[in-house]
């Protein structure tokens, strides 16, 4: 009897290997791999055309709009959990929940409603006028992709910060204050350090998504901001080339990987060294 | 004076946040056809979904798929976590980092991923190709949720009653089940939000003539949205949220129960 316990598990297993394993094995396959006069070979030729400057180029873009916009989230999104998890308001959980709404309605429409925002004769220009400000153009400007990234991904930055600063023992910030720490040490001292675990899975949440995206950059961008994502979707639904397609995959979970190595080494050291 | 900017600063963020949603549904009762004009109050759009066949279809789809594939999902997933739970450390440890792989893994790679097998095993890209793709993105999530409340459950219980006579299929009913129901549910719900949300890994796994709402929504950006989605998704949108209300008021009126009682 006891023996047969994990076997409920079978069967996941199984479909695991083909749905998970396989396909990712094909990608490192299609990336890494190619057959020639019948022998198979591996080879680097796909992923040496990385290193073109053309897709070099795509590269540090698709890294620096993704930091750039992580980073204005966490600016925006600390302030907010810190006041909604401080708020003194009866029923604090339904302003939580009112941050994670709009994610109900589907995202492409929402970002799409930013053109009308954004557009020439749009919302925003609108009010710039009406304030006697000149116009901005943002539309179609890699400016107009970092606000779309941030307006897709602030509710992850804000619920874990939020989730973080709850969870925080109150007893500590008294029991600081009391000691004659000011306001202002209190929050460096006591409240940043605990609430860093949230903080950290904030920004790999934010993080990740961004470097990946290709529909920010195809709705906002115009074509102008092209991102790593971009590339790969074009090697998939235009020029299939799959092998270019899965050594540019297997680019991006090196990223993923090594950005959420160093996350996580980062909060262990926290972790370690921040209390004590 | 800080009260008011705290209160200040909140509001910008979520003005910023709703702006996107509060233009859709206005631009959903806008008589005119182009969403830079604003042309009187109309609930054309509202009427004329209901005859849009691709959006009816689409919204069919989107609906099938998600209840299909959050009910295999959970099916599998719950019985999996029960497996999982009973396994050895090394071989536990082994099947959960595949678990996590498509849950942190880009959407575009297990889309990408998942497309080159259907290639492979010459599965035709369409509503099964989907379907198995949602199923297998879901999968993970229902299993994350129903795991914690298997170690919370009391170890004992299951022997218990197989000790007492019951079949091991009368014990998972009878003991198992019970315990772990809310975990099933919300993974449930998770992989249902899930699927009706996706995009990405919809786009690569589908073939022509299946198209969820996302996909149709996405083939429309380069010629305009049909205004008729911007009545359907602020339609969605609204029982969603009267939905959400409800079950959270619900939610908070037990709790006040609860707490009267103890």
């Amino acid at each position: 009897m006891k023996k047969y316990a994990s076997a409920p598990a079978y069967p996941y297993v199984i479909w695991m290997l083909i749905f998970i394993i396989v396909p990712l094995l094909l990608v490192v396959w299609y990336g890494l791999f190619k057959v020639e006069n019948g022998n198979i070979q591996f080879t680097l030729e796909y992923f040496a055309r990385f290193f073109e400057p053309v897709y070099i180029q795509v590269f540090i873009r698709s890294i620096l709009l993704a930091v750039i916009s992580t980073a204005i989230c966490l600016l925006i999104g600390y302030p907010l959990a810190y006041i909604l998890a401080g708020s003194t308001f009866k029923n604090k959980s339904v302003l939580l929940f009112l941050a994670i709404v709009p994610m109900w309605m589907n995202f492409l429409l929402r970002t799409y409603a930013w053109l009308t925002i954004l557009e020439k004769n749009g919302i925003f220009n609108q009010v710039l006028r009406f304030l006697n400000l000149p116009d901005q153009n943002l539309l179609y400007t890699p400016y107009a992709v970092i606000l779309g990234m941030v307006y897709n991904y602030l509710p992850f930055m804000i619920i874990p910060i939020y989730n973080a600063l709850e969870k925080m023992d109150h007893s500590l910030v008294e029991a600081a204050a009391d000691l004659g720490a000011n306001k202002r040490k209190v929050f460096r001292k006591i409240i940043f350090p605990l609430s860093l675990p949230g903080v950290v899975s904030g920004i790999t949440m934010t993080f990740m998504p961004a470097v990946t995206t290709f529909v920010i950059s195809k709705l906002l961008g115009g074509g102008q901001s092209t991102l790593i994502g971009d590339v790969i979707e074009n090697q998939f639904k235009v020029s299939n080339d799959w092998n270019f397609g899965s050594a540019l995959s297997l680019v991006l979970m090196i990223i993923i990987l090594l950005s959420m190595r160093i996350m996580t080494k980062y909060e262990e050291e926290n972790a370690g060294g921040g209390l004590l | 004076m800080r009260k008011t900017l705290n209160k200040i600063y909140t509001f910008l963020i979520y003005l910023f946040l709703y702006a996107p949603i509060l233009v859709l549904i206005v631009q959903s009762f806008n008589e005119s056809k182009y969403r830079g004009k604003w042309e009187g109050f109309s609930f054309k759009w509202y009427v004329e979904m209901f005859q849009d066949r691709t959006i009816l279809l689409s919204l069919r789809n989107t609906l099938l798929i998600a209840l299909i594939a959050a009910t295999v999902a959970t099916i599998i997933g719950t019985i999996a976590a029960i497996g999982i739970h009973k396994m050895k450390p090394f071989s536990k440890g082994l099947v959960m980092n595949a678990t996590y792989l498509p849950v942190l893994n880009p959407d575009i790679v297990t889309g990408i991923s998942l497309m080159l097998l259907f290639a492979f095993i010459s599965i035709p890209l369409g509503f099964t190709s989907l379907l198995l793709a949602h199923i297998t993105f879901n999968i993970p999530y229902v299993i994350l949720n129903v795991l914690p409340k298997l170690k919370q459950m009391n170890q004992n219980l299951n022997e218990a009653a197989l000790d007492l006579g019951a079949s091991p299929w009368y014990a998972f009913q009878k003991v198992i089940l019970p315990e772990i129901m809310p975990g099933v549910l919300s993974g449930f719900l998770f992989a249902l939000t899930l699927s009706i949300d996706d995009f990405v890994i919809s786009f690569f796994t589908t073939g022509p003539g299946v198209s969820t709402l996302s996909i149709t929504i996405y083939s429309m950006t380069r010629k305009g949205i049909k205004p008729e989605i911007n009545a359907l998704s602020s339609l969605l949108f609204v029982v969603i949220m009267l939905l959400l209300l409800l079950v959270n008021s619900g939610n908070n009126k037990k709790n006040q129960k609860l707490e009267k009682n103890y």
